[in-house]
């Protein structure tokens, strides 16, 4: 079953920024967009496992500091012509929280 | 809202690359109907040459099949020719009756083949060279019968012709000027040219002029024969006629569009490739703007973005005309001319001519300026001159070597060296991503690249390090032959969020005194709501360098190295060098190093070619620690901005020094600390010629002499070297750091991001910097001040770092 577990504040994270959460098993990277929505997607570009929370975002997407590849925030998805995805969690912003969900 | 109706005529190169434009800029403003006459898909008009060459076949060369059209929800009518333009019912009419609305109007109708009226003109096997018919039609006659003469020896008819050689057939060409490519190539080179065309079994007939084609055994059916003037008649199954082309407008004179007369008479448009009807707009080989029509896909492709912007509604972007180069795709003949390439008054020629060899280049030099080039047999610096003729750039400096091309210019350089035509598939061209020549000339071909961007998305060739840009544009050349346009930074857009230009946006910056980067993307109306990874540290940059103290400096907008003030590696953790000043330690900084090494257990500990220590291999969250722990500044060997002063020991020590270089460059280092700039700067201070630091490829490189200092600008040791040029000579130490920093201030305002010092001096030339530097005292007073100004109360990065707010990029958070 999976539940709701609170990570942070959403002001702990800089707009168009991000934050890394440890988990034991892997580490998730956290975005906030400019317009306070919360993605989180696992710190591992599909490339060759750049940290992906240290990229620069733009819109919904972030661009890996290795290589550049371009990682769709929401479907996790490698932009064109590049071809990868890597693993998304659902998250949630409610009073201020920001809400990871965990298996 | 119901969508507005775009119609476009005209299926083609330039009419095609529009609607892609458009798509990308906003592909749900339109429904689209397209209109073309001949029965296929989109295809790539210029590897027809390869087609009869037998290099390629038709499936090859599409660029957008019937799947790409209804995956866009375009509706394409292949094979149905528009015949009316009904503006007032704003309509448009075709040969079957057919209609279609139209809110606005694309008309990219290209070129009709110009065949002069001699006898005999439409005898079967007659042919012009334009479209899959003719190619088809050429193909086939090649199978069955001997004798082919084309008519015309300009690009189109020698690649005809090459084409029917290689299929086998026997062919003259007739051509009514003195030398061949007469247009493109003076005759010396022209004289080469034919002697490889003929040593492959072309047979030339040059002020020759064409009376009849005759029909075969008198029948008046196919052709049999080519009569010229003075009475020769050459045996022909087969004639194509190359004897240019015409823009065609028939459609739109016969709706009352404004087309232009005589040599210019295409359909008229202004800059924003509109026609004289605002809902009309044209491009391609049809129109004619400025007075100048365009033969090449090169321009037609500028013409196309331009298009697509106002027709998205974003109505910025200019059209201001375009310069061509040509190249003939003859395999193994390697030929390019650009630019005035015939010379004449107040112009000089720089000549290299191998009669033997095949080799010929000129280079035609107004002024301090590249104004046109020939080159025949080895055209490895087609793309470097071209460059240099586009940018208008200085090359007073390098002239004495320009002959020799671009790699002579650097010892270590690979940028232009090596003749990419020859190098076999398997050659490895850019070496950060391995990838080899086979690749990218695969990929040119299947995805119908053009740029060298496209490039370097679709194979991450020359998308790292950049020094293979200069094999990769050859290649390029060699595969799309005049389609190719090098970029230039000058008028290049900063990125794709933007049409403008490096240069603009700076000067918008400036003059509207804009200080964040949310306030610049709105002036400039950006594209996207928050721009991207290329324009953002751009734009962040030239914001903190225009107005120090005031814009906003956005860690947001920074690559990770400067936004965590440390290197990344590739395993994700980081390395911290430590700031020693001109190179010189204590027994206790290296103590501490050496105690910080063991507590974060360091994996590496390194000398840098840069004269002081790094620690590789720290976790991120250990940085503030180990920084808290060194008790030292931050030595930026993440950032754009200043990196070292590399200095030798100087007359300190040294029995042959004559200033004190250790203490010049400690002072320089410290005078510059903090300095964010286009690209990194590094500098050296030697104590004598002798020159132990090095200083000869420095951004700045200062050489201690009896009576002074010798200062040197703009030299780089990394992916191209290049050596330091001679700035000016000063007496005191005081003079030093004024020049250096007043040079560093005007490469802060004028460089483009990303420019090394060279690459900025390459552009605006010497004596551009010894005029603002040395001559101009009070400007260069005025320089270093506005330096010193940007530079006053930098704190250390690191120690900002260690306590306070900026803590919490360095925290991990956990669950
Ligand atoms: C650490 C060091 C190598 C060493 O162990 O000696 C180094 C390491 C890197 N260099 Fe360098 N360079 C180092 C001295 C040099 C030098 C020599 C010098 O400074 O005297 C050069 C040639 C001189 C020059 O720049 O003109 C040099 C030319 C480059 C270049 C090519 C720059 C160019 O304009 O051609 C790059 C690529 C770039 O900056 O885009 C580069 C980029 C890099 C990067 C930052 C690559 C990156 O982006 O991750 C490397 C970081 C490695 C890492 O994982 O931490 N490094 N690099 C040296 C640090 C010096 C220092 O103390 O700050
Ligand atoms: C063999 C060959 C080799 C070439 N090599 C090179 C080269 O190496 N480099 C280079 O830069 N350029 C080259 N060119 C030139 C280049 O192909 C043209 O500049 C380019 O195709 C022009 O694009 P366009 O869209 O203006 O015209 P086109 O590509 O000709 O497209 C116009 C289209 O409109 C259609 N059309 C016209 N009237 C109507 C109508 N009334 N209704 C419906 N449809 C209509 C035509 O059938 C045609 O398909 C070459 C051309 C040829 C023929
Ligand atoms: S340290 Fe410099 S030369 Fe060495 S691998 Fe990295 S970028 Fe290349
Ligand atoms: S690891 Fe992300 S782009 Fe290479």
């Amino acid at each position: 079953m999976s539940v709701w577990k609170p990570v942070c504040a959403l002001e702990d994270i800089p707009r168009l920024g991000s934050r890394v959460v440890k988990t034991g098993s892997c580490d998730i990277a956290l975005f906030r967009t400019a317009d306070d929505r919360v993605f989180a997607v696992d710190d591992r570009c599909p490339h060759k496992g750049g940290p992906l929370s240290q990229g620069i975002v733009a819109g919904d997407r972030v661009t890996c500091p290795l290589h550049n590849w371009l990682i769709e925030l929401d479907s996790g998805r490698a932009v064109a012509p590049d071809q990868g995805c890597v693993r998304r969690h659902e998250t949630m912003v409610e009073a201020g929280q920001v809400l990871l969900c965990r298996p | 809202m119901k969508k507005q109706k775009l119609v476009v005529v005209g299926n083609g190169m330039a009419g095609m690359r529009t609607v892609e434009e458009l798509l990308k800029l906003a592909p749900d403003l339109y429904e689209i109907t397209v209109f073309g006459a001949e029965p296929h898909g989109n295809y790539n008009r210029i590897l027809l040459s390869p087609v009869l060459a037998g290099e390629m076949t038709l499936s090859d060369i599409v660029l957008n099949d019937l799947d790409w059209y209804r995956d866009h929800g375009i509706t394409l009518y292949a094979g149905k020719t528009v015949t009316k333009i009904d503006r007032i019912r704003r309509k448009v009419i075709a040969a079957d009756g057919s209609e279609e609305d139209y809110d606005r109007l694309l008309l990219a109708t290209g070129s009709t083949p110009f065949i002069p009226p001699i006898p005999g003109n439409d005898l079967a096997n007659v042919v012009a060279y334009r479209d899959i018919s003719d190619t088809e039609m050429m193909i086939s006659a090649a199978a069955q019968h001997h004798h082919a003469v084309v008519i015309g020896a300009g690009l189109l008819g020698l690649e005809a012709a090459n084409g029917l050689r290689l299929r086998g057939m026997e062919v003259s060409v007739v051509h009514l000027a003195e030398w061949i490519m007469e247009r493109q190539l003076d005759k010396t080179a022209a004289d080469m040219l034919q002697m490889s065309l003929e040593a492959r079994g072309l047979r030339f007939l040059l002020s020759a002029a064409t009376e009849a084609l005759l029909g075969k055994d008198g029948a008046y059916q196919r052709v049999g024969a080519v009569r010229l003037k003075d009475g020769v008649e050459i045996a022909a199954d087969l004639v194509v006629v190359a004897t240019g082309i015409r823009p065609n407008t028939q459609l739109a004179e016969a709706a009352g569009l404004h087309c232009g007369l005589g040599r210019n008479r295409g359909l008229v448009v202004s800059d924003t490739m509109q026609t004289y009807d605002p809902r009309i707009y044209a491009v391609g080989e049809c129109v004619s703007h400025r007075g100048t029509i365009y033969g090449l896909v090169a321009p037609l492709f500028e013409q196309a973005k331009v298009c697509a912007n106002h027709l998205a509604n974003f109505g910025i972007g200019r059209y201001s005309g375009s310069a061509m180069s040509t190249k003939l795709k003859v395999t193994g003949v390697d030929v390019f001319s650009a630019g005035e390439f015939m010379g004449g008054q107040d112009c000089e020629e720089i000549v290299l001519h191998d009669r033997v060899g095949g080799v010929y280049k000129k280079l035609v030099v107004s002024g301090e300026k590249l104004i046109g080039a020939v080159l025949i047999g080895d055209t490895a610096d087609a793309a470097w001159y071209f460059r240099l003729i586009k940018d208008a750039a200085p090359v007073g400096e390098m002239r004495a070597r320009l002959m020799f091309g671009e790699s002579s210019l650097g010892d270590a350089g690979h940028a232009g060296g090596s003749n990419a035509a020859s190098m076999a598939d398997s050659a490895e061209i850019c070496g950060c991503n391995g990838v080899c020549k086979g690749s990218i000339v695969k990929a040119i071909r299947e995805h119908g690249l053009f740029t060298l961007d496209e490039v370097r998305k679709h194979t991450k060739a020359s998308s790292s390090c950049g020094s293979c840009t200069g094999l990769v544009e050859q290649i390029l050349a060699s595969t799309v032959g005049g389609a190719y346009k090098p970029a230039s930074r000058a008028d290049k857009a900063l990125c794709a969020c933007t049409d403008y230009s490096h240069g603009t946006v700076r000067q918008a910056i400036r003059d509207n005194k804009l200080l964040s980067i949310a306030d610049t993307q709105h002036f400039l109306e950006w594209r996207t709501p928050n721009g991207c990874a290329t324009c953002r540290p751009a734009l962040n940059y030239y914001l903190i360098s225009t107005w120090p103290h005031e814009a906003m400096d956005d860690p947001q907008s920074r690559f990770i190295n400067e936004r965590a003030h440390a290197n990344i590696q590739k395993d994700g953790t980081f390395s911290v060098v430590p700031r020693m000043w001109g190179g010189l330690t204590t027994p206790d900084e290296l103590r501490r190093i050496a105690h910080v090494a063991e507590k974060y257990q360091v994996p590496t500990l390194k000398v840098t070619g840069g004269q002081r220590i790094d620690l590789l291999g720290i976790r991120k969250e250990d940085l503030p620690g180990v920084w808290a722990d060194l008790g030292m500044p931050s030595g930026h060997a993440y950032g754009k901005s200043i990196r070292t002063v590399k200095t030798c020991v100087g007359t300190e020590h040294c029995r042959f020094g004559t200033q004190q270089s250790m203490a010049m460059g400690v002072s320089l280092e410290k005078m510059l600390f903090g300095m964010w700039s286009p690209h990194k700067v590094k500098l050296a201070v030697s104590g004598c010629p002798r020159n132990c630091a090095e200083a000869g490829i420095k951004d700045i490189g200062v050489i201690g002499v009896d009576s002074g200092w010798e200062i040197y600008v703009g030299g780089n040791g990394g992916i191209k070297t290049e050596v330091a040029l001679f700035l000016c000579k000063v007496a005191s130490d005081e003079e030093v750091r004024e020049i250096s920093g007043a040079f560093l201030q005007l490469y802060r305002e004028e460089a483009y991001y990303l420019d090394r010092t060279v690459h900025y001096l390459q552009r605006v030339g010497l004596d551009y910097l010894k005029q603002r530097i040395v001559e101009d005292t009070a400007g260069r007073r005025a320089l270093y001040q506005r330096l010193l100004y940007a530079l006053q109360d930098t704190p250390d990065p690191w120690t900002e770092r260690i306590s306070g707010p900026a803590r919490r990029e360095f925290e991990a958070l956990s669950v």
